[in-house]
């Protein structure tokens, strides 16, 4: 039971000063932007809901939004069970734990730039390991640059390679949690493996499988580096997704007013993300 | 060995081959490189490793890093300590708005920010300076930051507060010296993930510095769009970026999931 204590104010101010600072002047801007028409020297016009509009009307904008629909749901549908299979196969005891959980980690702690840099050194057409063998080996004609296809395939399989571990780390931990006593009823019933799932690993991995797939869903919805970095949004725009299209607009062509309508629809996005978010989070709290 | 320990292995494997990848270029001249497909370096060079520790455009890129990540972390702590501990032990006006808004932050994407805080930090004189990235990347690291270290917070019993109280601390000294110390390792993984948040991240760091405090990340990005075919030193650069991580893990490998769930597991 909490204690009511408005005092609390004064612990949470700091962090309030801090975070405002960073969220709600930007925020703030980009509105005015949202609005406005710029030609430079500081010179804006009023331009009412212009931007709005013309967006909600753009090929480019739907194109855009399009592959990240796509983008997201596919690397959900390959994550998510793939995740849990892995980590309904690991090991619950012994000294291999460690071993798994340190060497699947390795992936999240990279810095996305270097991702995207280690696959694109790893699918070079010519001397990357993944390019050399699928090109000289295979015989399958794989160019991430000039291929549209080839291109998703890889930026699938680098987000893949870089976030199922996340996934697989949280099913495991939701594993674990489940008492043996569980097992031994089960055992007990002569319930088969599949019934062991469905009846009970399934449901006690429900919580940490909507945090993964919350987690996962905005991530992705998010994701520039890696993709900037490995296809720069090319061959022409076909790995363009939202965030690359958003900083081609700001900071390539300084098209303010589109950017800034864009960044509010993304935030619409991240505020309803959240809010499922939290209220799962907290509803056994009330 | 049962057969189901197939998937495990087979995903490590897949996991450490781009990994292995890199380590390999990294000790290849760029002869080799370009000469044509080798699995195994053929002759072994520390050249890359030389030219990253001798060349001041380099190791200054992992001098901004580590200077800009640190600040943050302490920042990040210092402001997150009392927050997360009104979150877990009080309730008062807005607690809940505030949680909320609070975890909006740390789902935002960096991307909208990019330009604003570009404007915000020249505004106020902080563009291209250590800070500036350490502030931006507070944006994301202080929800983050509460967000674990209530959840660590939440699993103290009050009674130790109680108890401390009755022994005559006064509130500073029972946060000190009783609650502090009681959850250090949760401090510890909070640490570990606000430092990994903010190494990994390329795009804030790289709208925000221009030369005096440009990040590693930005130094590999410049040489992998504009000198052309230097891959040597930019396998050796990542390999260098991965090493904090690889070092850490181990200490921490029971909280990723926690920390990677705002301590939610």
């Amino acid at each position: 039971m909490k204690t009511i204590n408005q005092k609390g104010w004064f612990f949470v101010a700091p962090v309030v000063i801090l975070v405002a600072f960073n969220a709600l002047i930007p925020l703030m801007t980009v509105v005015n932007y949202s609005v406005q028409e710029t030609f430079g020297n500081n010179l804006f016009l009023w331009q009412g809901l212009d931007w709005f509009q013309n967006l909600l009307r753009s090929d480019r904008f739907y194109g855009a939004l399009g592959r990240q629909a796509l983008f997201t749901s596919t690397i959900l549908l390959i994550e998510i069970p793939l995740g849990v299979a892995i980590a309904l196969a690991m090991p619950r005891k012994g000294i291999w734990v460690p071993v798994c959980l340190v060497l699947m980690s390795l992936p999240l702690l990279i810095p996305w730039n270097v991702v995207g840099a280690m696959w694109n050194i790893f699918t070079l057409p010519d001397i990357g390991l993944a390019g050399y063998f699928l090109n000289s080996v295979l015989g399958i004609n794989y160019d991430m640059t000039q291929d549209p296809f080839a291109a998703w395939t890889t930026i699938i399989i680098m987000d893949v390679w870089h976030w199922t571990s996340l996934v697989v780390l949280l099913s495991y931990a939701g594993i674990i949690s489940i008492p043996d006593p569980y097992y031994q009823a089960a055992k007990i019933d002569g319930a088969s493996g599949w019934a062991v799932f469905w009846f009970i690993q399934l449901p006690k991995m429900k919580r940490v499988l909507t945090i993964a797939v919350l987690l996962r869903f905005m991530d992705s919805f998010n994701i520039y580096t890696e993709p900037f970095v490995l296809t720069g949004g090319g061959p022409g725009n076909a790995t363009t997704l939202l965030s690359i299209d958003l900083v081609k607009t700001a900071l390539g062509q300084f098209d303010l007013g589109p950017a800034a309508a864009m960044s509010l629809i993304y935030f619409a996005v991240t505020l309803l993300v959240s809010w499922i978010f939290y209220s799962y989070m907290t509803k056994d709290e009330e | 060995m049962k057969i189901r320990a197939i998937v495990p292995i087979a995903y490590i494997l897949f996991l450490m081959l781009p990994i292995y990848w890199l380590v390999s270029m990294s000790f290849k001249t760029t002869n080799e490189i370009l000469g044509g497909f080798s699995l195994f370096p053929q002759s072994w060079t520390f050249e890359n490793y030389m030219t990253i520790f001798t060349d001041p455009t380099w190791y200054s890129g992992y001098f901004n890093s580590i200077i800009y990540v640190s600040l943050n972390t302490v920042i990040s702590l210092t402001v997150a300590l009392p927050a997360a501990y009104a979150f877990s032990r009080y309730r008062f006006m807005g607690d809940k708005h505030l949680f909320f808004w609070l975890l909006t932050n740390r789902m935002a994407p960096a991307a909208v920010f990019a330009l604003p805080f570009f404007q915000l930090y020249s505004a106020v004189g902080l563009f291209d300076t250590h800070l500036a990235v350490a502030l931006a990347h507070a944006l994301f690291n202080i929800p983050l930051a509460v967000w674990i270290l209530e959840g660590f917070m939440s699993s103290v019993p009050k009674e130790l507060d109680e108890t401390a109280y009755v022994d005559g601390h006064s509130f500073p000294s029972f946060f000190i010296k009783v609650f502090i110390p009681a959850i250090k390792s949760g401090i510890g993984v909070t640490a570990f993930f606000c430092f990994m948040f903010s190494w990994v991240e390329l795009l804030l760091a790289k709208t925000l510095t221009s030369v005096a405090a440009k990040p590693i990340a930005a130094v590999m990005t410049k040489t992998s769009s504009s000198a052309g075919f230097e891959l040597g030193l930019l396998a050796a650069a990542g390999v260098l970026t991965i090493i904090p991580g690889a070092i850490v893990i181990y200490f921490v490998r029971n909280y990723i999931a926690k920390g990677f769930a705002l301590g939610r597991v």
